[in-house]
């Protein structure tokens, strides 16, 4: 005689599962129902957003971006004038961010990387040097920095005829001139110009991120192995030869994935440009905020054109960390 | 590009929230304002906070100015204390949008009143009468041989973003075929902190806003202001459009004070006046202004003795002028175009009938 549990354990594995048993339904239900949800709670947003934009009367349109601004930009590298549309006043502000963006990023990774690497140096002023710049840059808000680097350093500078004069370049409270320069009713002109409110976020923008870059390069560096070193110095290679043929491309691995979010940071802090006077994306938007009115419009481009220079540097970044990837073949 | 898709789908939520705060619907005569601010207790109100004479901050840690009373005024007529405010300071970039959002009930902030501003398809702002009618002008330093603004050719000009005075300026210039360079910062404070350090020749702001700031310059008498104006700035307070009820009594709150001027009630004898209305029923038209009889008061949706509660809060509109701005004051301006209109002046009450 079998025992009587094992019929009814066989009556049982004939019979369907129940439904709340199914481990291949019940993830599609759950995910069902978390999405439906997520949906909801979008379209309750979106629909609250159309209803009071209707109530206000200022659902989204985009004519008034072929208007005439009627403002004009202190430095701009295309063309404009109070004139054009308000979407030319954008693209100019947008110009000038990514312009700020671009030599950030330039000056704050060489910056980095020289401070990271001098953790490394034999020199110890020079260990300790790059250890105070970074402790001290990394723990003061940025807004302070630039409104410091604006107000305190370049608004310090001589005016006029009084300003630093060298063939060739002049440096004056308004700004670097280079090429050819002449002072013009007490105003200075110059093949070349940056002003001193470019001058300043820039700096600022450099400085701060360089800081963060040196202790990413500082740790990538570290990663390397100490046999590294060691086999390098056994083949007879120098110090800066080792660094530079052997320890660096090993390091790249790990820094370049955090060096990403350090040049997105860089990119994002370049809005603060306002406090020092610099007439970049964020600016122009504000001013033309205020002439329109349109508040929801002016946001939506602000948001897509930082995300958009972010993606883009993101994509750059990625395609850069798969080629210094270890490949194996 | 699932990423973008996604991202996509954020973005018109991110921008929602941020404006979940003017969720609501107009509730016929009531007034969901004037509601709020009675259950709250308190009016909140926008201000500059840095502008003497105007709003400002002083040495005790109070608020005042011309802006200020105009707050409180509201607050006495709507609540019964002109103390029970709230404020909140804004720079002229952010005014607007948190007029718009609801973050603050009344903007009293030397704004000025113009056709994109009070247009429904542009701020969508309702415009309570004009408390001061400016003009905007250019402050150049004592020694620096600017006579007009032809001398300001290729020079760096500070002004505040988003204000009236950055078009004007662009406007005139352009007029006058002049260029010139605008160095455009976020808030006064730096405009003229860069001004202070010689970074720009000039600043340009609203006369009287230029008077006021330069009380609190190192050295005052060093820096003067050019005879041209550039255009009209007619300051007045505004509230959202959307409250019609909310933005009638702003309105005629402000006309209050300057009514109570022309009937020569002033904040020391506003009792006596009380008493002799009271007293004396032949005395409609004042009886109907004070509210001893009528419903002024009720058409609003205020208290029937809101004039009174103003005028005892803050004074009337002269003595407003002159403790702020005024010959009491340190930026001791002329009345000028703020003058009575029998005297003068553009300061007019619509009759209270």
């Amino acid at each position: 005689m079998t025992p009587s549990l094992r019929p009814q354990a066989a009556a049982d594995a004939a019979a369907p599962l129940p439904w709340w048993r199914n481990r291949r339904l019940i993830p599609w239900l759950a995910q069902g129902l978390v999405g439906l949800l997520v949906l909801v709670v979008v379209a309750f947003l979106v629909g609250n957003l159309v209803r009071n934009l209707t109530a206000a009367g200022l659902l989204l349109s985009w004519g008034w971006l072929d208007n005439p601004s009627g403002f004009d930009i202190a430095e701009t590298l295309l063309p404009y004038n109070a004139g054009l549309p308000y979407w030319r006043a954008l693209l100019a502000g947008l110009v000038n961010t990514l312009r700020v963006v671009i030599a950030g990023l330039v000056g704050a990774t060489v910056l980095g990387t020289l401070a990271g690497t001098a953790a490394f140096s034999s020199n110890g002023l020079l260990r300790r040097l790059a250890r105070i710049y970074v402790e001290v840059v990394r723990n003061i808000p940025l807004l302070l920095q630039l409104v410091f680097w604006y107000f305190v350093v370049f608004l310090q500078l001589p005016n006029g005829d009084a300003a630093l004069q060298l063939p060739g370049l002049v440096l004056a409270k308004s700004g670097l001139y280079l090429g050819h320069t002449e002072l013009v009713n007490g105003v200075w002109q110059g093949s070349l110009r940056f002003t001193v409110e470019f001058g300043a976020l820039l700096t600022g923008l450099v400085v701060y991120t360089g800081a963060f870059i040196a202790e990413v390069v500082r740790g990538g560096v570290a990663a390397v192995p100490a046999g590294q070193w060691e086999a390098a110095r056994s083949l007879g290679l120098s110090k800066v030869q080792t660094l530079r043929r052997i320890v660096l491309p090993q390091a790249l691995r790990v820094i370049v994935p955090a060096l990403n979010s350090q040049y997105i940071s860089l990119a994002k802090n370049s809005s603060l440009a306002v406090a020092c006077g610099y007439t970049d994306l964020y600016s122009v938007a504000e001013t033309t905020l205020n002439q329109t009115g349109r508040a929801v419009e002016v946001v939506l481009i602000l948001l897509a054109a930082y995300l958009v220079i972010d993606l883009l540097i993101s994509a750059l970044m990625n395609g850069l960390n798969s080629c210094v990837q270890l490949k194996e073949r | 590009m699932t990423l973008m898709r996604r991202l996509a789908a954020v973005l018109p939520l991110v921008a929602s929230l941020t404006l979940l705060g003017c969720a609501g619907e107009d509730g016929g005569i009531q007034s969901q304002k004037l509601a709020m601010i009675s259950s709250r207790g308190k009016l909140i109100c926008g201000v500059d906070g840095k502008l003497p004479g105007f709003s400002y901050v002083g040495a005790d840690g109070r608020y005042s100015g011309l802006d200020v009373d105009v707050c409180k005024a509201t607050a006495a007529a709507v609540l019964g204390d002109p103390a029970k405010v709230d404020y909140r300071d804004l720079n002229s970039s952010e005014r607007f949008a948190a007029l718009a959002s609801g973050e603050v009930d009344l903007l009293s902030r030397n704004t000025t009143y113009t056709l994109s501003r009070d247009a429904a398809g542009g701020n969508g702002l309702s415009f309570a009468p004009t408390v001061f009618y400016d003009g905007q002008g250019v402050m150049v330093p004592a020694g620096s041989g600017v006579a007009n603004l032809k001398d300001l050719a290729g020079k760096p000009i500070c002004v505040e973003s988003g204000t009236t005075t950055e078009l004007n300026l662009a406007d005139r210039m352009r007029e006058l075929n002049t260029p010139y360079t605008p160095l455009k910062f976020q808030t006064g404070d730096q405009t003229y902190a860069a001004y202070l350090e010689g970074r720009c020749v000039a600043v340009t702001s609203d006369r009287s806003q230029l008077a006021g700031k330069r009380t609190g310059f190192p050295d005052p008498a060093a820096h003067i202001l050019l005879p041209d104006v550039l255009s009209k700035e007619p300051l007045s307070p505004a509230t959202v459009n959307a409250d019609p009820v909310w933005s009638d009594a702003v309105r005629w709150v402000v006309y209050s004070l300057m009514q109570a001027e022309e009937l020569g009630i002033t904040q020391a004898n506003v009792a006596a006046k009380v008493a002799e209305a009271r007293a004396n029923p032949n005395q409609a038209d004042l009886r109907r202004f004070l509210g001893v009889e009528g419903d002024f008061g009720k058409q609003l949706g205020l208290p029937a003795d809101f004039v009174v509660q103003a005028v005892k809060a803050v004074g009337n509109y002269g003595e407003v002028f002159e403790r702020n701005v005024g010959s009491a004051s340190k930026l001791k301006l002329e009345r000028g175009l703020n003058r009575q209109w029998k005297d003068g002046g553009l300061i007019y009450s619509p009759p209270f009938r």
